[in-house]
């Protein structure tokens, strides 16, 4: 409840802080927009279901890539940390594409697949993927070798021994790794929804660069927060209960 | 095949250790870490191997276990040669090897789970007897790292008697821990043994430990590790540590062992 109690505190002042900044006219009104004209956008673009179709197609966008890249990260991870030879031709790949900005990815997808839903999903899982391969790799690569050698006393053959042992002792950085995928998802489904213009689905990306085309600053700050709010919601409602169950079972972090 | 006829004592097995010898290649050369040992162990034995760190004993035990192969020699269970890990053979490890994202029920039922024989429920009733038998059965559903040094240990010895095997090998499962926990486990142990019938194997360099766990206490020596010599300790049980009979077998050990290495006192346990 106090936690509760600073938060809102918090943004309070910052939202005053802001419009103090307005007031002292820091920034042109038409360039920096008062909190109380984005909350005007929000409210309209909520009532006329604008904001909430955009949202859907952007997830939708989102979960599709991002679930595609889990599918195939885990399994190849595992087969990386597992196979020498997978390391060094997948593993290596994968490190390598890792560090690319997920924006790079767009010309090519514009390229290869055109103006299509094919090119934002092909961002979004190159956008995830090598992140998700790299950090189940090292998950299981941190897996102490006596959890393995303790399961074969007791009788578990290869496979039992992988899906039962090596995979969810490797959890919390498998977890960590989703968690740093399911944001490069995110950013790379942004960059690729601003540039790639498609009339499929108008997606949250889609209306921000609309709002910067018509000149009309409150929709672009007003759909920025409800992509920050998205980002936090999933963290919160996704990642945490996840991450807090783990931590409680290895009594790691906080309790 | 129901719960009863589970938890029924197996009986114990005979292990013959012949000529058993294993190297390690490192990036500084070769060590042998067993050289040409040899001993017998009868079905039933409560065998304690002692000698100071780096004479084989862990590598013996994993050879046991099959869990390494022996570069010569062999480990003969029953007159079968021991080739990969078995069910019959359960292991405590020297450093934890509890699995941290399963409760303590979790823990004990994962080898149960892996029986072909028994259904779920079956399962957990065997798990509860063996949680039960070490004192734990209100921690069934505690996380591992909420657990003391002494009941992490109990769980692990609940983990390792839950498949029924008939040899159990334990690898200094007792050192990390203070010494009236681990006088407890003493008295456990050896009620575990009465009870079960099982063939043990202890692993330490604890000289009164030894004497005060088994019938026969073999000496190793390292470099390269060998079986030097061996005594057996005829003392009535429940055995207490600390009693001056013990203690007498624990100083002719540690004499014996003097002969063999230069270690410090510490080494020997001779605390
Ligand atoms: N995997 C390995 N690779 C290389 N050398 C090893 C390996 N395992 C053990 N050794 C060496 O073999 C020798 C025996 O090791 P082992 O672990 O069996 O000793 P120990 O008697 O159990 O010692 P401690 O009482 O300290 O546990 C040591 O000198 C060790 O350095
Ligand atoms: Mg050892």
């Amino acid at each position: 409840m106090k936690r509760l109690f600073s938060s809102t505190l918090f943004f309070i002042v910052l939202i005053l802080i802001w419009h103090f900044l307005v007031l002292a006219k820091v920034k042109s009104p038409v360039l920096l927009p008062d909190p109380v004209s984005v909350w005007e956008y929000l409210r309209t673009a909520i009532l006329d279901g604008s904001l909430f179709d955009a949202t859907l197609v952007t997830i939708r966008r989102l979960l599709s890539g991002y679930g595609i890249g889990i599918l195939l990260g885990i399994p190849v991870g595992m087969l990386t940390a597992r196979f020498r030879f997978m390391e060094d031709t997948v593993g290596v790949i994968a490190l390598g594409l890792q560090t690319l900005p997920s924006v790079c990815w767009v010309p090519l997808a514009l390229v290869w697949f055109g103006q299509t839903e094919g090119a934002m999903l092909f961002v979004v899982v190159m956008g995830s993927l090598w992140s998700i391969i790299i950090s189940t790799d090292n998950g299981i690569r941190n897996v102490p070798p006596i959890f393995a050698r303790a399961a074969r006393t007791m009788g578990a053959k290869q496979f039992y021994t992988w899906t039962r042992v090596i995979l969810p002792a490797s959890a919390p950085f498998v977890v960590t790794g989703m968690k740093q995928g399911w944001a490069f998802a995110w950013r790379s489904l942004m960059a690729a929804e601003i540039f790639v213009t498609i009339l499929t689905g108008f997606g949250l990306g889609q209306l921000l660069e609309y709002g910067r085309d018509l000149h009309s600053m409150d929709q672009v700050i007003g759909v920025m927060l409800a992509i920050v709010l998205i980002g936090l919601l999933v963290d919160k409602l996704l990642f945490s209960p996840i991450e807090h169950f783990l931590h409680r079972r290895w009594g790691t972090g906080r309790t | 095949m129901s719960v009863q006829d589970e938890l029924k004592s197996v009986p114990p097995a005979k292990l013959f250790i012949d000529g058993v010898t294993k190297d390690f290649t490192t990036r500084s050369g070769t060590l042998r870490a067993l050289d040409h040992v040899s001993f017998q162990i009868n079905e039933g034995d409560f065998v304690c191997l002692v000698g100071p760190s780096g004479c084989g004993k862990s590598t013996l035990l994993n050879i046991i276990a099959g869990l390494e192969l022996p570069d010569s020699g062999l480990t003969l269970m029953n007159g079968k040669p021991v080739t990969k890990p078995g069910r019959d053979r359960m292991v405590m490890f020297q450093e934890p090897a509890l699995f941290p994202w399963l409760d303590v029920m979790g823990n004990v039922l994962f080898g149960l789970r892996l029986k072909p024989n028994l259904n779920k429920k079956e399962c957990c009733e065997v798990a509860q007897f063996y949680l039960r038998l070490v004192g734990l059965e209100e921690f069934a559903h505690s996380n591992i790292h909420e657990l003391s040094g002494g009941m992490k240990q109990r769980v692990a010895l609940a983990r390792s008697l839950a498949p029924n095997p008939r040899v159990l090998l334990m690898d200094e499962p007792f050192a990390a821990l203070d010494a009236l926990t681990r006088e407890q486990l003493y008295g456990d142990i050896q009620r575990i043994w009465a009870e079960r019938a099982k063939t043990i194997v202890f692993v330490t360099h604890n000289v009164r430990e030894a004497a005060c766990l088994g019938n026969r206490v073999i000496l190793f020596s390292p470099h390269p590790g060998r079986v030097r010599e061996e005594f057996q300790i005829d003392l009535p049980r429940p055995r207490d540590i600390n009693s001056v009979e013990l203690a007498k077998y624990a100083s002719r050990i540690t004499r014996a062992l003097r002969g063999y290495v230069d270690a410090p006192d510490a080494e020997l346990g001779a605390e």
